[in-house]
């Protein structure tokens, strides 16, 4: 029996005749190859399936075989490939086909914008952080000898000399190193705003002063040691910040890349490229067969389909496509191919007004204070007013003006924010880090706080609650042995259906010889007898499929034919395995759950009566979720919200924080402070857990700062502090804080997400915080 | 106190040293990878497999 393109009488005609399963066939990468001046043609992949050290022998021995490659190396930090030839008409496909034998799957990945910065970014801190620890180290051996030969024999001369060589290295490498902090608080001045950057900048500069005026004047101590040592604790706490908030942003974009989104372009002369879609330029046409995810935003030229929206709109019903009607990339198409002329963002009606609406709601976010900035805010005045108060009290006991002011600028060196401006950022790499591995990354530096201040947790349905992937929901019905090979028969397809049907065949082999008929299904022969999986046209099993699906308008229905037995399968987005779990667990906090969703009421009602949420509301389009939102916002209520559509980018930048899960549209996982990994919802319990008790811990540093500075304020203002003593209680106040700021992570055990498995995760193995 | 005269140039010299290995490490790349780093140390690149 014949397999090949038995296109029934329908709309379902296949376009491309075959596509090898598994294997990026002949997608056209040359968009994203770079071309150095000598000819060096350069590609980034991000590649998944790296599980252990032996991988990164496997790849770059097995690649090196590969004719026309110079050059594979892999960073198995990021798991991104980097790969270089010089040999013309050398196609780099073959290097993912090549992975794709070896047992990895790889895209081509090119870096973000945010990413390049944060790259040359933390090279610039690491550079200040080296120089800074150079200097602490050799002025903190000079200072040892003049502290001991204070007490002892050192003489005028040989202080002198090592005070002035402190100042030679000190002034270039403070200058050098404290850039980053020198920069934030003139911009902070600039705007009238105050951050913790001024009086750091401040604190140093007068430290700075002040000991080379006490050096000109021969005196017995300068404070060129605390400096330095200030901006190395510093710099270190923004180095491990940086590093954190890297890693996140490699394994965010690696994830995005291993979507492996393509679209098949049409050239001007008819012909089809599968390009990747950041190649797809708007007034581009695309094909986009039944089947397939749409992946661009267009407007239909050609063609009639149905169209699945849920992971847009939030509706699950399915919904008629024609000539000039509108599609978004996310839905996929499930009835004929279409023909779609890319549209630019902002032409658009829903997206159009969705973009609106996440700048104005991002606008609003913008102007959080955070934590640290508040206390900054009140520090500053406090501090300088105390050293002002300090000098004219000396001054008006009698001393020298010179010694007023020395004691003064003591009193500002040691409040010296060391551990106030350590205080947060260290337990927030610390929280980011545990976060990383309950299997949430962070996007927004402020997050942690502003999520641990939530009371309500509002919830999306489609694609949140209930998978983004649509499951097989009559299983019961299908024999067995029919079900066993649909999912293997769904391994060999990139259809999204069999897709999500695969997913449930961890550990089988996909069969031999399977044949795919692109937009229509697979097909194989097993036990001599013919087996197929896809359309009911396809498996001819229309009229089935027209029972099974009567009354029904949520299921998308995909048919298995072994010979003559045929089933059919209704598959749509159950709710997530653990929804009931953590909903059952935020109950039991004390949060107040909502559900806002754009399907219709009957949906939803069913989903909030499976989970006992009572206040859910449906039919909302973006702007009546901020509505909702606002309402709740005037009530009181501080809202983490949980979506992923398109339709929720705005609520998500509108809410006081919001979490995404990783399948979620562009824009909405853009404007959500964090994605969340997996098939479960756990990690939302676990977010809100992590955060509200490093946002507990950032209060006790700060509480240990003020404490600190109680208590060595009226020292230095009584001045007594030598430089011996600054020195101790800034290291001794910032080790305290580091260490407290440890105990942010999550005790053992109270995780509510299993800990994702780490080979399923690229850039996931291991993970240092 | 005459020690001090060679003393010091070698101490701030060593520090500078290592300052710009530092300096040159981190400008060559090797600190783009660094788990990579510690495994590759264990590969056997340099015998041939049959």
């Amino acid at each position: 029996m014949s397999v090949a393109v038995a296109a029934p009488a329908s709309k379902l005609r296949p376009v491309a005749p075959e596509v090898v399963p598994g294997v990026a066939g002949g997608i056209d990468f040359s968009s994203l190859v770079t071309v150095a001046e000598d000819g060096t043609h350069h590609l980034d992949l991000a590649v998944e399936g790296i599980t252990c050290a032996a991988c990164i022998g496997d790849i770059e021995r097995g690649l090196a075989k590969l004719p026309g490659l110079d050059r594979a190396r892999l960073n198995y930090t990021n798991r991104r490939l980097g790969v270089d030839w010089t040999a013309p008409g050398f196609d780099p496909a073959a290097v993912v086909a090549r992975l794709a034998e070896l047992g990895y799957r790889a895209h081509p990945f090119e870096a973000s914008r945010e990413e390049a910065i944060e790259a040359a970014q933390m090279r610039f801190l690491l550079r200040c952080l080296a120089v800074a620890g150079f200097a602490a180290m050799n002025i903190m051996l000079l200072s040892v000898s003049v502290w001991s030969g204070n007490v002892s024999d050192i003489n005028d001369e040989t202080r002198d000399l090592f005070h002035w060589l402190s100042a030679l290295i000190a002034l270039p490498a403070a200058a050098y190193a404290g850039q980053p902090f020198f920069r934030n608080a003139a911009r902070a001045i600039r705007n009238r705003s105050m951050t913790m950057d001024v009086p750091i900048s401040l604190g140093v500069t007068l430290a700075l002063g002040m000991s080379l005026y006490e050096t000109i004047h021969h005196a017995h101590h300068a404070y060129f040691d605390s400096a330095v040592m200030l901006l190395f604790f510093l710099l270190l706490g923004r180095v491990l910040d940086q590093v954190m908030r890297r890693k996140t942003r490699a394994v965010a974009g690696n994830l995005m890349a291993l979507r492996g989104e393509t679209a098949t372009r049409i050239g001007a002369d008819g012909t089809l490229h599968e390009v990747p879609v950041k190649a797809v330029r708007p007034g581009d046409r695309v094909l986009v067969r039944p089947g397939e995810r749409i992946a661009v935003d267009g407007i239909v030229a050609e063609g009639l389909s149905e169209l699945d929206a849920s992971l847009v709109t939030g509706e699950t019903a399915r919904e008629p496509v024609g000539p000039g009607g509108r599609v978004y990339a996310g839905t996929v198409n499930l009835g004929g191919a279409l023909t779609v002329t890319v549209t630019a963002a902002g032409q658009g009606t829903l997206l159009d007004e969705v973009n609106r609406l996440v700048a104005q709601a991002a606008d609003a976010r913008s102007r959080y204070l955070r934590l640290a900035d508040r206390a900054a805010r009140i520090y500053s005045p406090i501090v300088h007013v105390t050293a002002l108060a300090t000098a004219i009290g000396w001054m008006l006991a009698g001393a020298s003006t010179h010694d007023a002011i020395i004691t003064a600028i003591a009193v500002l060196i040691i409040t010296c924010p060391c551990a106030l401006a350590l205080a947060v950022p260290a337990t927030q790499v610390v929280a980011s880090g545990a976060l990383f591995r309950a299997g949430v990354l962070l996007q927004s530096a402020d997050a942690i706080e502003r999520m641990a201040a939530c009371d309500t947790v509002v919830f999306d349905k489609t694609g949140t609650l209930t998978t983004p992937d649509p499951q097989v929901v009559n299983a019961g019905d299908v024999p067995t042995d029919l079900m066993e090979l649909a999912r293997r028969l769904a391994l060999s397809s990139r259809h999204p259906l069999a897709m999500a049907l695969a997913r449930d065949a961890l550990g089988r082999q996909p069969l031999d010889g399977v044949r795919e008929t692109t937009g229509q299904g697979v097909a194989a022969v097993v036990d001599g007898v013919e087996a197929r999986l896809g359309s009911p046209a396809f498996c001819d099993a229309q009229d089935v499929a027209q029972a099974a699906l009567a009354g029904d308008s949520r299921s998308t229905v995909i048919c298995v034919r072994h010979g003559e037995r045929v089933s059919v399968l209704l598959m749509h987005q159950v709710l997530r395995r653990d929804a009931a779990e953590v909903v059952a667990a935020l109950k039991a906090r004390g949060l107040r759950l909502v559900i806002l969703s754009g399907d219709r009421a009957g949906p939803v009602a069913e989903v909030a009566q499976a989970l006992g949420i009572a206040d859910a509301r449906a039919g909302l389009d973006p702007a009546g979720k901020i509505a909702a939102l606002e309402r709740l916002a005037d009530e009181g209520c501080r809202t983490l919200m949980v979506g992923d559509g398109l339709n929720d980018a705005p609520a998500l930048a509108a809410a006081h924080a919001s979490l995404s899960p990783v399948t979620a549209a562009h824009l909405a996982q853009a404007s959500a402070d964090g994605l969340f990994l997996g098939e479960r919802l756990g990690p939302v319990a676990d977010a809100l857990a992590v955060s509200q008790r490093a946002t507990r811990i950032m209060r006790e540093n700060l509480a240990i700062a003020v404490v600190y500075n109680l208590i060595a304020v009226p020292l230095a203002m009584m001045g007594h502090v030598t430089p011996l003593i600054a020195a101790a209680a800034m290291s001794g106040s910032s080790i305290i804080v580091t260490v407290n700021a440890l105990r942010a992570r999550l005790p053992r055990g109270a995780a509510m997400s299993a800990p994702p498995a780490p080979a399923a995760i690229p850039g996931m193995a291991r993970v240092t915080a | 106190m005459n020690v001090l005269v060679y003393l010091l140039p070698v101490a701030l010299g060593l520090g500078l040293t290592g300052l710009a290995a530092f300096l040159w490490a981190l400008k060559s790349g090797q600190y783009d990878d660094l788990d990579g780093a510690a495994v590759r140390i264990l590969d056997d690149d340099d015998i041939r497999r049959p």
